[in-house]
């Protein structure tokens, strides 16, 4: 027994050899990364240093580099900045995003379905043309004739005209075809069906539990990417049903040189990102990572 | 946005189903509604998606070529004018100077974006402890808000009170009006973006080069070629199709510019006092929502389809090359 640990812990001793391991970070390269963390983190410590400061004290020079106690009381005063509509903002924000995400994840996992396990006239044709739409920046080109149509539909400064240009999400499909292709044995499928299983049922039995952590997740990325929408809410809606982003940047044209201010508006729209950041990081590491590998 | 896309992987994305040997079998209680099912179903199931393309996607960019052809004010009826509106496009210099801002942007960004993010991918891919911490770190700009990252940078660049000019004094550099030039103010935008992106693109670069095999290494290292040129001869053409792909999106990404240099300058449309850094996309909302010419903004909208078309082609073809004819 010891014979054989020991020689195990020998050739592992030999398959490393210690200084030259070319795999082995150097001083170097650890040093270069805790910068790179640093720079990462900076603008987000300042943002909470000048949130937590009094607005004098946020352009003082030189510039104040702990946080002060003033957090509670400018949170206060974001609130009562009536013209800035912030907690409409913040709640219309989390209305959108959470509705646009849950009904992207519905379209895109049933046509990534439809796409990946089902055979139809079209479908490499149709699939196709989703890829190529993929490529075009709808909601910023086609901002024109949408604008009008919400004139039309009298529905400016309402939450549907921000839902629903974002429900159209070709990404999301593409993502789920490819999932469920991956996911799902076509043999599944075929066996669901043998027992007598309508399409439906496949689905929802089948590659639902199959594909969560795809939806998972598709659901992260729609989810951020609609909470920072800035262009098409700036556009549509007005001042006083603002979404969380256009609230801010209200704020920073209307009180321009408040720095505690806007910088405490500013932190608050982070904040659910960075809860969701921290509660599910590492699944969006590897989510990403995953995506890229498949790549 | 997200990285499954990749033009490798898309020219071979619709595989053939397999088990295809259960072709033609008909599964039992082939009566007319499990017939119906198979054959209609599947149509159901992405007609979600394809209305709303059509009322959301198709829609709207047709009837952006429809407008671009017609004067189309505020007031007054919509008139068609057949080409007019590129004809005053080509000689409108306020356009080309939009584009000219953009594109620069984009260069001043992206470039040092993207080698930025293969040399810290290869530093996070040697082996060390906290690597989860390191991973997350530099994921952490990814998910502030794009006004966040603006509204605070734009403070950092303050003429006066702003910390990046304090630091720079200590070197002798007199205090910068950073908005006031072009290229301060690009360099300003770009440093934003490469903020916020630069290390989403290290995870990706960092994915793809855990799959490159490590005796390549092995061989290379025994060849007695250094780490550095390890990089540059393995490492960076084996990463060739995630290169291509990000490349892609941040073409796409930087073409369309909007939330940094609008908030860069109070949440104006101008790109400054005289448009120093007002981006193709500022441009369209300045044409079509302040001055209410649709028409005219429409027009603007499909040359920047174009834009983005030659970007794309542009840098595809030059990425393409990366260690390629060797």
């Amino acid at each position: 027994m010891t014979t054989i640990a020991h020689a195990g812990r020998q050739r592992r001793a030999h398959a490393r050899p210690s200084r030259r391991d070319p795999f082995a970070a150097t001083p170097l390269t650890k040093a270069a990364l805790l910068f790179t963390i640093f720079l990462s983190v900076f603008p987000l410590y300042w943002m909470v240093v000048i949130a937590s400061r009094t607005t004098a004290q946020a352009v003082d020079v030189p510039p104040p580099l702990l946080p002060g106690g003033n957090l509670g009381e400018n949170i206060a005063r974001v609130f009562a900045t009536e013209d800035a509509h912030f907690v409409t903002g913040m709640t219309n924000s989390l209305i959108v995003s959470s509705t646009v995400t849950l009904s992207v994840v519905a379209i895109s996992t049933l046509a990534g379905f439809a796409f990946a396990r089902l055979r139809f006239r079209g479908r490499k044709l149709l699939l196709g043309s989703i890829l190529l739409t993929m490529m075009v920046p709808i909601q910023q080109m086609g901002i024109v004739p949408l604008y009008q149509l919400m004139v039309n539909l009298e529905w400016t400064g309402t939450l549907q005209a921000v839902i629903l240009p974002f429900l159209l999400n070709g990404f999301g499909v593409f993502l789920m075809t490819q999932y469920t292709e991956q996911a799902v044995p076509m043999e599944l499928v075929e066996a669901a069906r043998v027992d007598g299983a309508s399409t439906m049922r496949i689905y929802w039995n089948v590659v639902l539990p199959a594909v969560r952590p795809g939806m998972a997740v598709l659901a992260l990325q729609t989810f951020m990417l609609n909470w920072n929408e800035f262009m098409w809410p700036l556009i549509v809606l007005t001042p006083d049903n603002p979404t969380v982003q256009t609230s801010i940047a209200f704020l920073t044209g209307q009180h321009t040189t408040d720095y505690a201010l806007i910088f405490t508006g500013t932190a608050l729209s982070v904040l659910p990102l960075l809860v969701v950041f921290i509660v599910f990081g590492r699944q969006i590491v590897g989510g990403l990572m995953e995506g890229a590998v498949k790549a | 946005m997200s990285l499954n896309v990749d033009t490798g992987r898309v020219r071979r994305a619709p595989t053939p189903p397999r088990g295809s040997r259960h072709a033609g079998r008909k599964p039992p209680g082939s009566g007319l509604l499990a017939r119906f099912d198979l054959r209609v179903t599947p149509y159901v199931l992405i007609s979600p998606y394809f209305l709303l393309f059509a009322v959301f996607g198709f829609f709207p960019l047709a009837f952006t070529l429809w407008t671009s052809f017609q004067k189309y004010e505020l007031a007054g009826e919509a008139r068609f004018t057949g080409l007019d509106n590129y004809v005053k496009l080509m000689g409108d210099a306020d356009f080309w100077n939009a584009v000219v801002n953009t594109v620069g942007i984009f260069i001043l960004s992206t470039i040092p974006q993207l080698i930025l993010a293969l040399l810290l991918a290869n530093a996070l891919n040697k082996r060390i402890r906290g690597r989860l911490f390191f991973r997350l770190g530099v994921l952490i700009p990814l998910v502030t808000s794009v006004v966040a990252v603006a509204v605070v940078f734009t403070q950092l660049y303050g003429r006066d009170y702003g910390m990046i000019n304090w630091v720079l004094g200590f070197f002798g550099v007199d205090n910068i009006a950073w908005q006031n030039e072009k290229w301060s103010s690009w360099l300003a935008i770009a440093t934003m973006v490469d903020w916020r992106w630069t290390g989403y693109n290290a995870i990706i670069y960092l994915a793809a080069m855990q799959t490159i095999p490590k005796d390549l290494y092995e061989a290379a290292s025994i060849d007695g070629a250094t780490p550095r040129r390890q990089f540059w001869q393995i490492t960076v053409p084996m990463l060739r199709p995630v290169i291509i792909f990000t490349v892609f999106v941040s073409t796409i990404g930087g073409l369309t510019l909007f939330a940094e240099p609008v908030l860069f300058n109070n949440g104006t449309m101008s790109g400054g006092s005289t448009g120093q850094f007002q981006t193709v996309a500022m441009y369209i909302v300045e044409k079509g929502f302040r001055q209410f010419e649709y028409g005219y903004a429409a027009t603007v909208a499909w040359m920047l389809f174009v834009l983005i078309l030659i970007g794309v082609l542009l840098n595809y073809s030059l990425v393409r090359r990366i260690g390629g004819g060797r």
